[in-house]
């Protein structure tokens, strides 16, 4: 019973630190966005803006909570929830530092797996939802990029699974206690990376809301609240991946010695998720966007055999003892 | 560095002594072409004639396809209502239309003039000689109630399907305060809506074949990437273009018509607002227009300020286009570096003209003012900063794969199509046609730089960005050469019809003073005549067409943009892109709606 509690009380410390973490995420990058752009970013609210993200808050709680008249109302409303929510679940597997994490489940990665490919239902619902032309193509974009690009996603954890013998991401970490496992994958690492890009949807990999071309793709008829959550999920979902290179191929909250005692795991945890973030915030800045056809292209002709390729090999070498 | 001497320039003048007239009589006897008379005083050597509306098939026919070297663009058409003109030739009626043809061959312009009686307004269609004639015959039926007999679309393009009247006739009211006042009851209310739906059959294209079911974008009039107020419906068959139709007149202001109302000196800043990036470029085909009308002739010195900010403005329009077109295929951040390139510059054009973006800074007759003091060094400074920027930009954004990707054979077309479609500057030159007006027709005193004229050679969205970051390039060499050669004395010159007029002696000359106080208070009379100028502007050629009827006021301001036919062409570019190479497409073209409503 006492039990039960401790972990509900975890559960709620995690989702309670995870959602303003996002949304901390949202004034980090603008201001990082504004200082690589030769800008000042948003500086106002809050010792050197810190407290932006809660303005917005505020503001976007006072929008009227509209639906348009022409939209399909229940699934209009749940698909957002559906991306906040899977995002959110896939949090319950990542081990944090040895003695923090929500479920030490023995299928993890694959649970974390079952988990994104669930939250792409978020963005076409409310592509089809919306009933607007614009969502549609977003929607369909959506689609068609998150299905391609989580097969591979798959394929390219399989490597860490056969290195290590376990679907237990706490396993894979501890697994790492002497190398960590980028230097045996790191093909496995570029793909994993390029896949958790797109499943997020962020620039390059930005098409489903390509915002020069479909206005805002799939969230254009949404606002408030609802708006929000597409946000949040967003954010949660570049943490996500984040968190998961790390756990996979930085040794999650491990160290080597000099430096492992210097900070508490869960610090050193959080400051190489932060290290993935920035990096992700730092692509959005740089690179343009490709073509629909050329983003399926990419995926189906180059990364899947990439994938298949270092698969292989990983196999071939455990199988002669070399890994 | 090369040295300039202004006393030696002159601008280019028609050279060919055979007039074309004679060719077409040789090859076509039966046609009777009429020379303009001198009471017409045409002032530029654009040879002109009338002829006929009976004859005026034939005689397209023989200047398009049957003269040696044809007259392959149709570079303006635009009509003129003559009924209230006092100083009319004899053969003129009640209306003129006007073709401005180009043979870039014989690097040689025609204008055939065509009168119309008010009670048959019709003429024939000349679309199926130069395809791009299709919008401007559809703008001289908006704006004068022509009617081409022929024309495939015969639609409004500029005003309202709504619309009642057509505005360019002198009949028609020019300000508020001659109309009624507004208003829109909810019955007008729903015509007006009713009137904004598209009706794909009106058009020609089907809703259905029989695979599939098309689906009708609109793109616009508000969405991000169609750089101001344009509608473009697309046609697709999922993601792919089937075809589109671009719907302009969003930002049309009637800027022919506020000709007609504003003083010859009082028009200038209007003229800013045209192609609104450009700035003092927009000045500069007008105030030479003018000029050439009052024969006046621009100081040195004046020449060489005129040429230096419209280079300026070069680069500010280029490097909006460059930062605009990057963000268009998705790549956020070049277009902040840019911005700030562009606020140092525009510092500079604060400091010369006090204003920045429109700073309406050409005078009839020279500059508004002499430049500041140290305006050297600030120049120099720019000359120097900017090349550097530019090789960053080089490795950022033109050598970036995905960018490459994004654009290299996308919305290309060929030197022959891009002619028919009355392509001008460096769309045109990105097909690998070295065509530059500063270099083969040079005015202002162009011909004493020395600069290149930068080409492409595939004619896609790549090849579009490339010639105009190598014009940035130019323009600076320009800047430079005009920083090292300023000559010096008077900014403005010294004629009585310069405005606003020379002050200096007005108070101890009476027959200073009169003319003053006529010329600040009235504006100049400019002498009766008719003359067409152009510019190699930021876009493409931009020129004035101006009639004076010995009046304070034009009569007729016609006003050439590069833009409109750009636009035109954007059906037969986009047919089987994909929405976002449309996106790139659009970006590419740079474009402002400005510059194609006027």
């Amino acid at each position: 019973m006492l039990e039960s509690a401790f972990k509900l009380l975890e559960i709620f410390i995690i989702i309670a630190l995870l959602i303003p973490i996002a949304a901390m995420l949202v004034w980090v990058e603008r201001r990082m966005i504004g200082i690589w752009q030769d800008r000042l970013g948003p500086n106002r609210v809050g010792p050197g803006g810190v407290l932006q993200s809660l303005a917005d808050l505020l503001k976007i709680l006072g929008k009227e909570d509209w639906v348009p008249q022409f939209s399909d109302r229940s699934v209009f409303i749940i698909a957002p929830v559906i991306g906040a929510v899977c995002v959110l679940m896939s949090f319950a597997v990542i081990p944090f530092s040895p003695d923090i994490g929500v479920s030490n489940l023995n299928i993890g990665l694959l649970f974390f797996l079952a988990m994104a490919s669930l939250a792409v239902y978020s963005v076409v619902l409310a592509g089809w939802a919306s009933k607007s032309k614009y969502a549609r193509l977003g929607g369909m974009r959506a689609a068609a990029q998150t299905v391609s690009y989580e097969v591979f996603m798959g394929l390219s954890v399989m490597g860490v699974v056969l290195l290590t013998g376990t679907f237990n991401l706490r396993e894979i970490v501890l697994a790492q206690s002497d190398t960590w496992l980028i230097q045996s994958q790191f093909v496995g690492f570029s793909i994993f990376l390029i896949a958790g890009i797109a499943e997020s949807h962020r620039l390059p990999f930005d098409l489903p809301e390509a915002e020069t071309e479909l206005t805002a793709g799939f969230h254009t008829e949404y606002s408030g609240l609802k708006f929000a959550l597409f946000f949040l999920g967003e954010y949660l979902g570049v943490t996500l991946i984040s968190a998961m290179s790390v756990v996979l191929f930085f040794g999650g909250w491990l160290m080597p010695e000099p430096l492992a005692s210097w900070l508490p795991p869960l610090v050193w945890f959080i400051l190489k998720i932060l290290f993935f973030v920035m990096f992700f915030i730092l692509l959005r800045t740089s690179l343009p966007r490709p073509r629909f056809d050329q983003l399926l292209a990419f995926g189906w002709l180059v990364m899947l055999p990439l994938a298949l390729g270092n698969l292989l090999i990983t196999g071939a070498l455990k199988l002669g003892g070399v890994l | 560095m090369a040295k300039i001497d202004m006393a030696l320039s002159s601008d280019w003048s028609m050279s060919a002594p055979v007039p074309v007239i004679d060719e077409i009589l040789t090859l076509s006897p039966s046609l009777k072409l009429l020379p303009v008379t001198a009471a017409e005083n045409i002032v530029d050597d654009i040879s002109s004639f009338w002829v006929d509306r009976k004859q005026l098939s034939t005689l397209m026919q023989v200047l398009r396809f049957d003269l040696p070297q044809p007259f392959d663009m149709c570079f303006d058409l635009t009509a003129i209502d003559e009924s209230e003109r006092r100083h009319k030739a004899s053969h003129v009626g009640d209306f003129t239309v006007s073709y401005h043809l180009r043979s870039y061959e014989r690097n040689q312009d025609v204008r055939i003039k065509v009168s119309l009686c008010a009670s048959d307004k019709n003429i024939a269609s000349v679309c199926r000689y130069w395809p791009n004639a299709n919008w401007y015959e559809r703008e001289v039926w908006d704006m004068f109630g022509i009617v081409f007999e022929g024309h495939p679309h015969l639609s409004r393009i500029l005003m309202p399907d709504t619309w009642q009247g057509h505005p360019l006739l002198k009949t028609h009211p020019a300000r508020a305060t001659e109309m009624d006042s507004f208003t829109l009851p909810p019955y007008q209310q729903d015509i007006e809506q009713q009137a904004l739906q598209f009706n794909p059959e009106a058009w020609g294209m089907k809703r259905r074949d029989k695979d599939n079911d098309f689906m009708f974008l609109n793109l616009g009039p508000n969405h991000p990437s169609v750089h101001g107020a344009f509608r473009i419906v697309l046609q697709m068959d999922g993601e792919e273009i089937v075809d589109c139709v671009p719907d302009i007149g969003y930002h049309h202001r009637g800027a022919e018509k506020m000709g007609e109302r504003q003083s010859w000196h009082s028009y200038i800043p209007y003229t800013d607002r045209i192609d609104y990036l450009g700035g003092v470029m927009n000045n500069f085909p007008y105030v030479m227009a003018v000029e050439k009308l009052a024969g006046i002739q621009v100081p040195d010195r004046a020449k060489v300020i005129r040429i230096m900010t419209a280079e300026m403005f070069r680069i500010l329009s280029h490097l909006l286009f460059y930062g605009t077109f990057v963000q268009d295929v998705g790549a956020l951040s070049p277009i902040f570096y840019m911005f700030v390139d562009r606020e140092k510059l525009f510092g500079i054009i604060e400091a010369f003209t006090g204003a920045r973006m429109h700073p309406s800074w050409f005078r009839i007759g020279g500059v508004a003012h002499d430049l500041p003091k140290g305006w050297d060094t600030l120049v120099r400074d720019y000359v120097n900063y900017l090349p550097k920027r530019l090789d960053q930009y080089e490795k950022m954004v033109m050598q970036n794969s995905l960018l490459k990707r994004r654009s290299v054979d996308v919305g290309a077309y060929s030197t022959e199509e891009a002619i028919e479609w009355g392509i001008t500057g460096p769309g045109l030159r990105a097909t690998g046609f070295s065509w530059d007006m500063r270099k083969q027709r040079p005015y202002g005193g162009y011909d004493q730089f020395d600069f290149e004229v930068p080409l492409g050679h595939k004619g896609d969205c790549y090849d579009r960005c490339r010639v105009r970051v190598e014009e940035m390039r130019q323009s600076i060499r320009i800047i430079e050469q005009c920083l090292n050669n300023m000559p010096e004395g008077p900014y403005k010159a010294e004629h009585p019809q310069t405005t606003p007029p020379d002050k200096s002696r007005t108070m101890t000359d009476i027959d200073t003073l009169i003319p003053h106080f006529v010329n600040v208070s009235w504006g100049p009379v400019i002498p009766v005549g008719e003359v067409s100028t152009f510019v190699e502007a930021t876009k493409g050629i931009m020129g004035y067409h101006l009639i004076s009827d010995g009046n304070t006021m034009s009569y007729r301001t016609r006003i050439r943009t590069p833009s409109f036919p750009h636009l035109q062409m954007l059906p037969v570019i986009s047919q089987g892109q994909m929405v976002a190479d449309l996106i790139a497409t659009l970006g590419s073209i740079d474009y402002v709606m400005a510059d194609v409503d006027r």
